[in-house]
């Protein structure tokens, strides 16, 4: 595991569905121990970036993970009906049997301590039905998920949505935390531009084709941001979310 | 006479359990509906069957299994699922079917007759219960990550289409063996209704797996006894105790 080995290497990606062409001309590379965030509008193709490299979808061009890398993916919701009985524990137990690796990444995620006015703390959790956590715990268990298959990469799909204010920097202070005990490559979509600066090591700046990459202090300037946002721009920059709260 | 009885309750409870288990992944992949949808087309596959002088369970398979295939094939290759087309296919069939049954034989195909089930019937049915509750076993993990999250199914490496095909053979298996039992029209019904009534006394997966079966299996014994003893088909016998389970449920749940 030499510095600078690169882990992950996409070139001249292409995605389209029925004609439409989603993504194209798309080349990146991610090197071990990276910390990569994908920016852009909404409808830019991010999430179909994340589906092709994962190979989820078909596409055109070269997507090259390094050998015996695992991959473990956060997706941004689950498509589970708030009734449907199915507890936190059942749903991690469709990845790893073993209860006390469980036990032992709800911790890992920040489940029992912060539960510990909850008198039963992570056992309560396990018996709890999935659609019922709220935004945040649910992204903690999504995250524990990920974690059970010990993967050397984890590519997460819009970590801030769905949580609110207050949890939001907590999830980044998570990954941030994950990636300096496990030894982990983070990939991550997102569109809040301060969080970017402050958690990654470098940024695609993604609009259908590849508008900037590199270290976000170094490419994130006016020109790409208006590539990336057009008239939207003046938004983003003053941490005014164009999503309502 | 009584042994008679036994092997009917047993053989129901059998069909009753299959039903319900299966119904309840059913419910949770919303797909409520196809169980009842499916049952249609087993009526012009025992009409067949019946004229060339076969088992008509068999032809009834026989007439799922390709109506299964079709439903899997559609939802894989299509990007919007043909409701409207699957609902034509499947009442068009049943049309056809009830044109094509040998008129003796109609009655018993639309409502089922428990009566008529046979020794090797009740062989056909453990062995087909017996399948159904062990595969469904080995594919549950692999069928529920995809119900919660298709993209999390794949990347961790599970042939999501491959699985759901598998998971509809066994769904035509059980309405082919629920056809026997409460007739064509009410097939759905065994594998609905159990699932509805677990899913609003469940709290988690297991539970909701363990009531669906539980619910099938109580629905078929008692209503076949009713049936018995105030001699009336044992079709809506059946069918009807399991509403009144649901009714049970949906009333607890909602003063709980």
């Amino acid at each position: 595991m030499g510095k600078g080995d690169s882990l992950l290497s996409v070139s001249k990606l292409k995605v389209r569905f029925n004609h439409h062409i989603i993504l194209d001309d798309i080349s990146f590379e991610v090197k071990r121990d990276d910390t990569l965030a994908i920016i852009g509008p909404n409808g830019a193709g991010k999430t179909v970036l994340f589906r092709a490299i994962l190979g989820l979808i078909p596409y055109e061009g070269s997507v090259e993970w390094a050998s015996g890398i695992k991959i473990g993916y956060v997706p941004q919701k689950l498509s589970v009906a708030k009734d449907i009985p199915l507890t936190v524990k059942e749903f991690l137990k469709f990845k790893e049997r073993d209860m006390t690796k469980i036990t032992k990444v709800l911790e890992e995620v920040g489940f029992v301590e912060k539960n510990s006015q909850d008198e039963h703390g992570g056992a309560h959790l396990l018996k709890t039905k999935l659609g019922v956590l709220s935004g945040g715990e649910l992204q903690r268990v999504l995250i524990a998920f990920a974690i059970l298959g010990n993967p050397n990469v984890l590519l997460f799909d819009e970590p801030t949505s769905g949580v609110d204010l207050s949890g939001e920097e907590t999830v980044y202070s998570l990954i941030a935390k994950l990636q300096k005990e496990k030894d982990l490559t983070i990939i991550f979509i997102s569109h809040e531009l301060e969080v970017v600066y402050k958690y990654a090591a470098s940024v695609l700046c993604l609009n259908k084709r590849k508008i900037c990459f590199g270290p976000p202090k170094e490419v994130v300037d006016k020109e790409s941001l208006e590539a990336l946002y057009g008239e939207e721009v003046h938004f983003y920059k003053h941490h005014d979310h164009s999503h309502g709260h | 006479m009584g042994i008679n009885l036994l092997f009917l309750i047993f053989t129901g409870a059998l069909v009753g359990a299959a039903s319900g288990y299966l119904g309840s992944f059913m419910v949770l992949k919303r797909m409520s509906l196809v169980g009842d949808a499916l049952s249609h087309v087993a009526l012009p596959g025992m009409a067949i069957a019946i004229t060339f002088g076969i088992n008509p369970m068999l032809g009834a398979l026989l007439a799922l299994t390709l109506a299964v295939i079709g439903i899997w094939y559609m939802g894989e290759k299509s990007e919007i699922y043909p409701e409207a087309l699957v609902g034509v296919f499947f009442t068009a069939s049943l049309a056809i079917g009830i044109l094509i049954t040998p008129e003796p034989e109609l009655f018993e195909a639309l409502f089922g007759n428990l009566e008529k089930i046979g020794f090797s019937d009740g062989l056909i049915t453990i062995a087909a219960a017996t399948l159904i509750f062990l595969v469904t076993a080995q594919i549950s993990r692999q069928l529920l990550l995809g119900v919660v999250s298709e993209d999390l199914a794949k990347s961790a490496g599970i042939k999501i289409s491959k699985v759901n095909l598998v998971y509809l053979l066994l769904v035509g298996l059980v309405v082919a063996l629920g056809v026997k039992f409460v007739g064509t029209l009410l097939t759905g019904a065994l594998v609905i209704v159990p699932a509805a009534s677990a899913k609003n006394m469940a709290k988690s997966l297991i539970g909701f797996h363990f009531w669906a079966s539980f619910i099938g299996v109580f629905s078929a014994v008692v209503g076949i006894l009713i049936a018995k003893f105030l001699e009336i088909p044992s079709g809506p016998s059946v069918v009807l105790v399991s509403i009144a389970i649901f009714i049970l449920s949906y009333i607890f749940k909602n003063r709980s």
